[in-house]
């Protein structure tokens, strides 16, 4: 039976429109993968050194900072990790037990990504032990005890993934929890470090996570079986309608007609949401860069960088999907007297209200100074004046349909969110932090600033331009477009 | 009102629809039938200009539907759900495509109210988004959407599948209402015959992408369809 299902996936990996299109993606993202890999190997092997230099005991410190490992290991896993489940509704009817359907669809996510890079860190970094002359047995128990600790996250993943906006709360906590230990008012560690040092020095306390995992499979599997029927698990959710009519914006003619329709779409689908909640997490990101969390992001040019992001995360990760968010009924938008500039101009419209809101939000980097404010300000006239009209273009020649609904249940087939929509947005950065960097280099950081905001205003200025070009590529790009839209998944 | 030329399209080397010459007049209430893969959706797609033609075109009052975008306004087509926004109400959707089509909401309202029996309660103040509405109910929303603005050519694909029967009925007598329009010309197609012998004055039907029977409606047109499909 298990052999007829890995056939099943087999085709399905391999017939999904996305492989066949995007192939060039899939080898960037092989890329970025193999940068990964490579980063938790070097982490694995060099942490026992590092750590030995800096004069800490590296099983201690490794012990004492894990809870925040695992923490995060859980909310990235909410954010990107997709529940990989076959498609189980033509299963149903089947003679397959439904034990069996469950099973397979659980054990399939025993060999996701998000499990096996984590071995790339914790393999060599035990094997160095071993080999520095730690207890074998102790070794192994402890690498045993947290393996079966991010098993416990990827079955929590799934059983939460119905769940809207679940990773924001736990980020929330883990920001929390770390800002009470940066300041030292409370230290989560104190608590946990000793279950973990226990898992290290006792051969009995590796059990508690191992038959924690054990009991979540358990739960997970009874949840899943019990849920199994299409009005259960397998249903889509029905949410009661209300009908908007925000009359407000009629007096905006055919944009406020498609503004109308922008904002309802935002606010009554779960992928658009989102990324809504996406672009509030880019607008904390600069914090990485203006505190000296990280060391090397704490340099003017890297400061840019932050800018366009703290001030254009909606604008970024709403825009390159642009028209692909209308994907479901885009026959209908094809078939009415729509004009496009219409259309393109609340997109557009949207998007910059968005980056202002977002700006005068991102006020609060002032208690930074005001020169790291400047740099989100200008920041917000580059996106507007520029990446607003990048993303648009990019967005026409994007293909890919959006299934806005995408919380089908837990067994729903995609999440709302994955890695390739970060990927496709990173080339837009690349301009204002070299422009910046010239500037500066030629004169000093204002003069750098200075320029982005130019190429900003230029770009505004070139709006109607760029407006007709796009409208050009949408109508020679029609009929590929149309079709592509068509393919589902 | 349409008049095709020379109209064929091929995928990889297939033809799946070819029409030298066909006119088809105003106010006409034109009937397509045919099986499975017969060429419905594909011209009706090429009408609309969702797909292009490998040869010829289609004229639609004047306008050559594939290189000017001025037939739009006075034409108005569902074809599947693709022409529904399933995140909006249905109120909602009305309101949208009568602002498409210069209709304020009042307007629209009056429009709705006349067709209140068709939608027997199931589609307004229902608090529900198109998308959990069932298909059938789909249907009426996109059916009446299309008479939104009085368009002078109207496009219904299988109009009457998924229907219940008592939909089925009243549908029939819309369709019969907007034929005695000399003004609009409604372009129905379907599998089902009887339906389809009802409600048009004029039957053309496909076969493997060609037009092989042509007739004005009389008495004796079902039988000689019925005749043609029977194999």
């Amino acid at each position: 039976m298990i052999q007829k299902f890995l056939y099943l996936e087999w085709k399905a990996f391999f017939r999904s429109a996305s492989f066949a299109t995007n192939l060039a993606l899939k080898i960037l993202m092989g890329f970025v993968a193999a940068y990964f890999i490579l980063i938790f190997l070097a982490l694995g092997v060099g942490a026992f050194y590092i750590l030995k230099k800096m004069n800490l005991d590296p099983i201690v410190t490794v012990n004492k900072f894990m809870i925040y490992y695992v923490l995060m290991d859980l909310i990235i896993r909410l954010l990107l990790q997709k529940i990989p489940v076959m498609n189980i509704r033509p299963m149903l009817i089947f003679p397959i037990k439904k034990a069996t359907i469950v099973h397979f669809s659980l054990g399939k996510t025993v060999l996701s990504f998000f499990n096996l890079v984590h071995g790339f860190f914790l393999i060599p970094f035990s094997v160095v032990l071993i080999i520095e002359g730690y207890d074998p047995v102790s070794v192994v128990l402890w690498y045993t005890a947290l393996s079966s600790l991010i098993y416990i996250n990827n079955f929590l993943n799934i059983l939460l993934s119905n769940k809207d906006n679940l990773f924001a709360i736990f980020l929330a906590i883990a920001a929390v929890l770390g800002g009470l230990q940066y300041y030292g008012l409370f230290n989560i560690t104190e608590y946990t470090a000793p279950f973990f040092d226990a898992i290290f020095n006792t051969y009995w306390a590796f059990a508690i996570p191992v038959v924690a995992l054990i009991a979540l499979y358990y739960v997970t599997f009874q949840y899943f079986k019990k849920n199994l029927y299409l009005d259960a698990g397998l249903s889509n959710k029905h949410d009661v309608a209300k009908t908007e009519e925000l009359t407000w914006l009629n007096q905006f003619g055919t944009i406020g007609t498609f503004l109308k329709n922008d904002i309802k779409l935002i606010k009554r689908n779960k992928r658009s949401k989102t990324t809504v909640g996406l672009s509030i997490m880019f607008l904390f990101y600069g914090f990485l860069f203006f505190t000296n969390a990280i060391e090397v992001y704490n340099n003017p040019v890297m400061h840019i960088f932050a800018g366009i992001f703290v001030s254009g995360g909606f604008l970024i990760t709403f825009g390159q999907f642009v028209p692909s968010w209308d994907s479901a009924y885009y026959p209908l938008m094809m078939t009415q007297n729509i004009p496009y500039k219409g259309y393109l101009s609340s997109k557009w419209w949207l998007m910059v209200i968005a980056t202002i809101v977002t700006t005068t939000i991102a006020s609060f980097y002032l208690y930074f100074g005001w020169q790291v404010y400047l740099t989100i300000v200008v920041g917000a006239i580059y996106n507007i004046g520029v990446n607003s009209h990048l993303v648009l273009l990019g967005g026409a020649y994007t293909k890919t349909p959006i299934d806005l609904s995408s919380g089908k249940g837990a067994f729903g087939d995609k999440k709302a969110f994955n890695v390739k929509t970060m990927l496709i947005s990173l080339p837009q950065l690349g301009l204002p932090v070299l422009m910046y960097w010239l500037g500066a280099k030629l004169g000093n950081p204002n003069v750098g600033l200075a320029l982005v905001a130019s190429m900003g205003v230029i770009g505004f200025a070139l709006k109607n331009k760029v407006f007709s070009l796009i409208e050009k590529i949408y109508k020679s790009e029609k009929y590929a477009t149309i079709a592509a839209y068509k393919q589902k998944g | 009102m349409i008049q095709v030329n020379n109209l064929s399209k091929t995928y990889n080397g297939t033809t799946v629809l070819k029409i030298d010459t066909l006119e088809i007049k105003k106010g006409e209430s034109f009937g397509l039938v045919g099986n499975n893969g017969a060429g419905k959706t594909t011209f009706f797609s090429l009408l609309l200009d969702l797909i292009q033609p490998s040869t010829g075109n289609i004229v639609n009052n004047e306008v050559q539907v594939n290189t000017s975008e001025n037939w739009k306004p006075f034409t108005a087509s569902f074809l599947d759900e693709s022409f529904l926004i399933g995140y909006l109400t249905p109120e909602e959707y009305f309101y949208f495509i009568g602002d498409l089509r210069g209709q304020n909401k009042a307007d629209v309202d009056a429009l709705l109210a006349t067709h209140e029996e068709f939608f027997n309660g199931e589609i307004l103040k229902n608090k529900k988004y198109l998308r959990d509405l069932s298909k059938g109910n789909q249907k009426k929303v996109g059916i009446i959407a299309t008479l939104i603005g009085n368009p002078e050519v109207i496009i219904l694909d299988e109009p009457f599948a998924n229907l219940d029967p008592t939909t089925q009925f009243r549908l029939k007598k819309i369709i019969k209402d907007l034929a005695d329009n000399p003004d609009v010309t409604v372009l129905v197609s379907s599998h089902d015959l009887l339906h389809t012998v009802e409600v048009s004055d004029r039957i053309v039907a496909l076969h493997k992408g060609e037009v092989v029977k042509d007739i004005q409606t009389s008495e004796e047109t079902l039988k000689e369809l019925e005749a043609f499909f029977a194999v």
